[in-house]
């Protein structure tokens, strides 16, 4: 089933959030679904980022660049609905567990929510798959420092926030 | 028995022998060697360089590595796995390991921002069992005692 994008508004800020990290475009990383409680991302396989070579199967390395990302785009989504303001907040800690090697030549996906955010810290869990939800590749919680808003730069919020409406809080 | 009309398992490549790989690392104290053979450590530009018992893994500039543009820094992510990496190299060639030791669990706090500039890393093997092998990982830039991350991990050796 392909969910229809309009359902989850962030999906267009936090696509163009990813696409500012240059890290992001070259791994070829692509959000899905955001919104203010889930942030859904998908990396696509490529020969460039194996880490095993006897068996094709893509380095743990990539799997936390991507956990990474999907917190903390979560961070910025969840900052973004509940005080309208953009904040890019740095990562604190970040704990990844695998649970089993992503098969080669399919895409691997990142599902994060940020559940909990308190005044200085927002905390974070994020599951990697491929098939299923159900059948996670590795599974991650993560802390993210919040700073202030004046921290990200003009050109940087410019990028991100374009000609977007404000984000109405119900 | 082999049968040849049955088609053939897809990943397996049985050509790269790891503890070849490895032992020819150390007698040429060339494990720039060693990296070629794995894609990643390439993405990212990694290498390493020995000092005796110690090896010192670099990190060098490279724009593509970047995840904040505004500071810049470095993408958490990319730091994460250039420790890894150094982490599953110290150990191949301290163990002389006939395979590529999995990753179980990956823990990193990060202490500073990382900045558009060269990154090292040094690994210590806490301890190594039968199965499994505890590896700490220090991470820098300008100063060796001012670290940017620190991380620790878990790998399966066999």
């Amino acid at each position: 089933m392909k969910i229809n994008s309009d359902f989850f508004p962030l999906t267009e800020v936090a696509t163009r959030f990813v696409n500012q990290l240059a890290q992001c475009r070259r791994l070829g990383l692509s959000v899905q679904e955001a919104s203010e409680h889930h942030v859904l991302i998908k990396l696509p396989y490529s020969q460039d980022i194996i880490g095993y070579p006897d068996t094709g199967v893509i380095h743990g390395g990539v799997i936390t660049t991507l956990i990474d990302t999907t917190c903390g785009t979560a961070v910025v989504c969840a900052i973004l609905k509940k005080y309208q303001s953009l904040e890019i907040s740095p990562t604190l800690d970040l704990r990844v567990d695998y649970m089993k090697p992503a098969e080669p030549n399919k895409a691997v996906y990142a599902f994060a929510e940020c559940y909990r955010l308190s005044s200085s810290v927002a905390f974070t869990r994020a599951i990697a798959y491929q098939d299923s939800i159900d059948e996670p590749i590795a599974h991650a919680v993560g802390t993210f420092m919040r700073i202030s808003p004046e921290m990200v730069g003009e050109d940087f919020r410019q990028a991100l926030m374009g000609n977007l409406p404000e984000v109405k809080n119900d | 028995m082999t049968d040849i009309n049955k088609p053939s398992e897809p990943a397996e490549c049985p050509s790269l022998d790891v503890q070849d790989v490895v032992k020819r690392a150390i007698e040429l104290n060339d494990y720039s060697y060693l990296l070629a053979q794995v894609p990643y450590s390439q993405f990212i530009g990694m290498s390493v360089a020995r000092f005796g018992d110690e090896m010192v893994f670099k990190l060098p500039a490279k724009d593509d590595n970047i995840g904040n543009p505004v500071l810049p820094a470095i993408h958490g992510g990319v730091i994460a796995g250039f420790m890894e990496m150094s982490a599953i190299v110290q150990l191949m060639v301290f163990m002389q390991a006939k395979k590529v030791p999995k990753i179980v669990d990956f823990s990193i706090d990060y202490l500073r921002a990382g900045l558009h500039q060269d990154t090292f890393a040094e690994c210590k093997i806490t301890r190594q069992g039968r199965r499994v092998a505890n590896v700490n990982i220090n991470c820098w830039q300008n100063n060796r005692k001012q670290l940017i991350a620190t991380a620790r991990a878990h790998f399966l050796i066999d």
